[in-house]
């Protein structure tokens, strides 16, 4: 027994002394830590495309993704043991922390590059009470429809630009026997947010942007008529079965992954499909394959044309927790094309700076989607990531679930307001 | 050490002086030394940039080895006492460890769950009963309420009838084990993983495709027009439900089967000698023998209908009105951030387990568990 106690206490003193050397060999290394929510393929392309910045200033980048972000962060960030830099996909988050203090507002160098990389609406999206402190780095953009581009052409269907083109091509499908849309938006945890970015769409269509960016702080209610009347376009389309694949009982059972499908079979069951720009991935593989050839996309006409075709997204922020040169040099280079180009080039993301090239994506579809994006003239944050949680993650999710299941327009637009914190 | 204790008994005054001295002195530099190592391995792991097999490594020796250290060292002190001292405290050396953690990490971590609950969302305004007030009156807590009701009523009465049915039918046949395996092989599933292969029984597709999902599969088969399951209220309860007797149904079904084996077979043979029927015997002899064991199995399901939390989480979310308590705290806490309505729940759920543990326990110190 004795000989055991010895032998631990040796170990462990040992152990001890391991621990001094280990930190003095770690600290001549300019380490930056990076957090965030993004995993596996997608960490990968990050890592590389900030592989040049690593090589010119020495600085080692140690990104690490989970899939839980957004638990781990707020605990990490309470707990006392933020990491240097994360990338928050939900501008609440960002709210959060520097409400509590915890976040460098930007310096001068970094404000000045977000002012002559971006449009403004960037800068205002990572703003909390008028001090800046968040920079976009890869964005996403929801408003685009996708169809089956060979079977189109076959049918010699047309690319509708407004919203009454839009619905003479659906009753044109309807006639030929065939169904317009695919829609499915059971997503786990999170099923209804498929129906929530329609939504967004619609308003940002009908409304505009100022009483959308109201809606959001709940200056107007969710009952308000103008949201009333997007729900309303809305279930024209989704609760009218000669519209949409299965009718509503595959858009609430259908995962948003496998809703795409039915319109690369032969011949199509679907026709048009609404999403990001991040679906592409969620295609057969034999289509993803031949990308450019089986698949077209169009942005979703706008209804209103005083507001052109507006484009709603998002994207995760990064954000300072410790202020130090390394820190500061890594953000200031994010806040430049040249932080995005190579992973741009390796394809699966776009990016919001204006001076970029758009040569450098690798195909036709992701170079239309990131033209789409820096020309629009409305660009708005999706609105449920910008509500409280019991909304924009809770009772707006519900309520698009509890409305196509039956449940009357009012009682849902009230259940929702009811929820506001 | 040794060398001290010998010359204790012939020491002069100095020298038992120097002896005290020297106890005192250890007394103090063992435990000492034991910390030093504790909190050096503690530091290591939290601040090295070591390969994580080497932090594994010395987290799994840091760990077992701290625990033995801290024993050998709390058992070394209480030694040294006098003899009372030493026969008194003894028990807490191996006892104390275990109230330490029991208290650290269960008892007060529920103390401020409740005293949370009377704060506001980020825990800095106290809000009095208001969380409360949202628990007992959100619609979506009142389905909650019902719901575990339905889960409590069909989940514990089928697991448990089903049990009791197959550990009376298996007692009878020749493939006793056979059976009895297959029926205890969903205990080894997680609920998560219950879920995943649930999903695909439920699986629902539009009419005119291939159905994926077996339940749909056959509706299809003898020409009935496929479902989407989940949709479907209240129905889509019960067909959770029937996920949660398919996992615990092994389980009463093997604690039921071996209080069955210990009835005294004569009792039974009396009762055939007396004309009772086979019901007769079941009803009259065989249920009334094990009905403690039906209250531990009963009880220890209701906990887990109570608690079920997984399965709605997976399947539906607590879309379609299939809400629960557990799902309810889970989405409050880490969705929406807001710590005084989730701890309220919690401690609601909590409140709602206690007469259930209660009884539970009254019945194990019964049999002497205790």
């Amino acid at each position: 027994m004795k000989k055991v106690v010895c032998l631990l206490i040796i170990v462990m003193i040992a152990m001890t002394s391991l621990t001094a050397g280990g930190q003095q060999q770690a600290e001549p290394a300019r380490v930056v830590t990076v957090f965030g929510a993004f995993v596996d393929e997608e960490a990968r392309r990050f890592e590389e495309a900030i592989r040049p910045f690593e090589e010119a200033t020495g600085i080692q980048i140690r990104y690490e993704g989970s899939p839980e972000f957004e638990t781990l962060i707020s605990v990490r960030v309470e707990g006392g043991n933020p990491p240097d830099i994360a990338a928050l996909p939900q501008p609440g988050l960002m709210k959060n922390f520097a409400a509590g203090g915890h976040l460098v507002p930007m310096w001068s160098s970094l404000e000045q590059a977000v002012d002559s990389n971006y449009a403004p609406v960037w800068k205002e999206l990572g703003s909390y009470n008028g001090t800046p402190y968040g920079v976009f780095h890869r964005v996403n953009a929801k408003s685009f429809v996708w169809y089956p581009k060979k079977a189109w052409e076959a049918e010699g269907y047309e690319i509708p630009t407004t919203w009454d083109e839009l619905e003479s091509l659906m009753d044109q499908m309807v006639a030929n026997g065939h169904t317009p849309w695919a829609v499915g938006m059971e997503s786990g945890g999170a099923t209804g947010w498929v129906g929530t970015d329609w939504i967004e769409d619609i308003m940002l269509r009908t409304a505009g942007p100022d009483l959308y960016d109201q809606w959001i702080t709940n200056e107007i209610p969710f009952n308000h008529p103008s949201v009333k009347k997007a729900f309303e376009i809305l279930g024209e389309i989704w609760l009218d079965p000669k519209y949409v694949y299965g009718g509503v009982n595959t858009i609430l059972t259908t995962s948003f992954g496998d809703a795409p499908r039915p319109m690369f079979q032969d011949p199509p069951r679907a026709w048009m499909h609404r999403q990001g720009n991040f679906i592409t991935g969620f295609f057969p593989d034999h289509i993803q394959d031949n990308l450019v050839e089986e698949v077209g996309v169009f942005p979703l006409p706008g209804i209103d044309p005083e507001y052109g075709i507006p484009i709603l997204g998002g994207g995760d922020q990064f954000v300072a927790f410790t202020d130090s040169p390394d820190v500061r040099e890594f953000m200031d280079f994010l806040a430049t094309w040249e932080s995005g180009e190579l992973w741009a080039r390796a394809g699966g993301a776009l990016f919001p700076y204006l001076n970029q090239d758009l040569d450098a994506y690798p195909n036709e579809i992701e170079r239309s989607l990131a033209e789409a994006l820096v020309n629009a003239e409305v660009f708005r944050f999706d609105a449920s990531d910008l509500m409280p949680g019991p909304v924009g993650a809770g009772s707006f999710w519900t309520g698009m679930v509890d409305w196509v299941g039956g449940k009357s327009l009012d009682a849902v637009l009230n259940d929702i307001q009811r929820s506001w914190p | 050490m040794s060398e001290m204790e010998k010359t204790q008994g012939t020491g002069s005054a100095a020298q038992k002086v120097l002896v005290a001295a020297g106890r005192v002195l250890i007394s103090l530099f063992i435990p000492f030394v034991a910390f030093i190592v504790l909190y050096g391995g503690f530091i290591f792991l939290r601040d090295s940039n070591a390969p994580q097999g080497i932090i594994a490594a010395v987290a799994i020796i840091w760990g077992v080895g701290g625990v033995a250290l801290l024993f050998w060292v709390a058992d070394w002190i209480v030694n040294r006492l006098p003899m009372n001292t030493a026969k008194k405290l003894q028990p807490f050396v191996f006892v104390g460890p275990a109230l330490v953690i029991l208290g650290w990490y269960l008892f007060l971590p529920a103390l401020r769950s409740l005293y949370l609950s009377f704060f506001d969302a980020r825990s800095q305004e106290f809000v009095g009963l208001q969380n409360y007030v949202f628990a007992f009156t959100d619609p979506k807590m009142l389905e909650s309420f019902v719901n575990n009701l339905m889960w409590i009523i069909l989940g514990t009465g089928g697991a448990v009838g089903f049990g009791l049915l197959i550990a009376l039918l298996a007692d009878r046949s020749k493939f006793e084990k056979f059976f009895k395996s297959l029926v205890f092989l969903p205990m080894a599933i997680s609920f998560v993983g219950a879920g995943v292969i649930w999903r695909f029984v439920y699986a629902y597709k539009p009419p005119g495709e291939e159905q994926i999902g077996l339940l749909n599969a056959l509706v299809t088969f003898f020409g009935g027009n496929p479902q989407a399951w989940f949709t479907l209220r209240p129905w889509n309860n019960v067909f959770l439900i029937i996920i949660l007797v398919w996992l615990q149904t092994g389980y009463a079904m093997v604690i039921i089967s071996a209080a069955l084996k210990g009835i005294p077979t004569t009792i039974i043979e009396a009762g055939r000698i007396d004309g009772a029927s086979e019901l007769k015997i079941i009803t009259g002899i065989l249920i009334p023998s094990i009905f403690t064991t039906l209250v531990t199995v009963s009880t220890t399901i209701i906990i887990i209908s109570l608690k079920i939390f997984d399965i709605v989480f997976t399947m539906t979310n607590g879309n379609f009105g299939t809400e629960v308590i557990a799902s309810m705290q889970y989405k409050q806490m880490f969705r929406f951030l807001h710590y005084g309505r989730g701890s309220a729940i919690a401690i609601v759920l909590v409140i709602a387990v206690i007469p259930v543990m209660w009884y539970n326990l009254k019945q194990f110190s019964k049999r002497e568990g205790f």
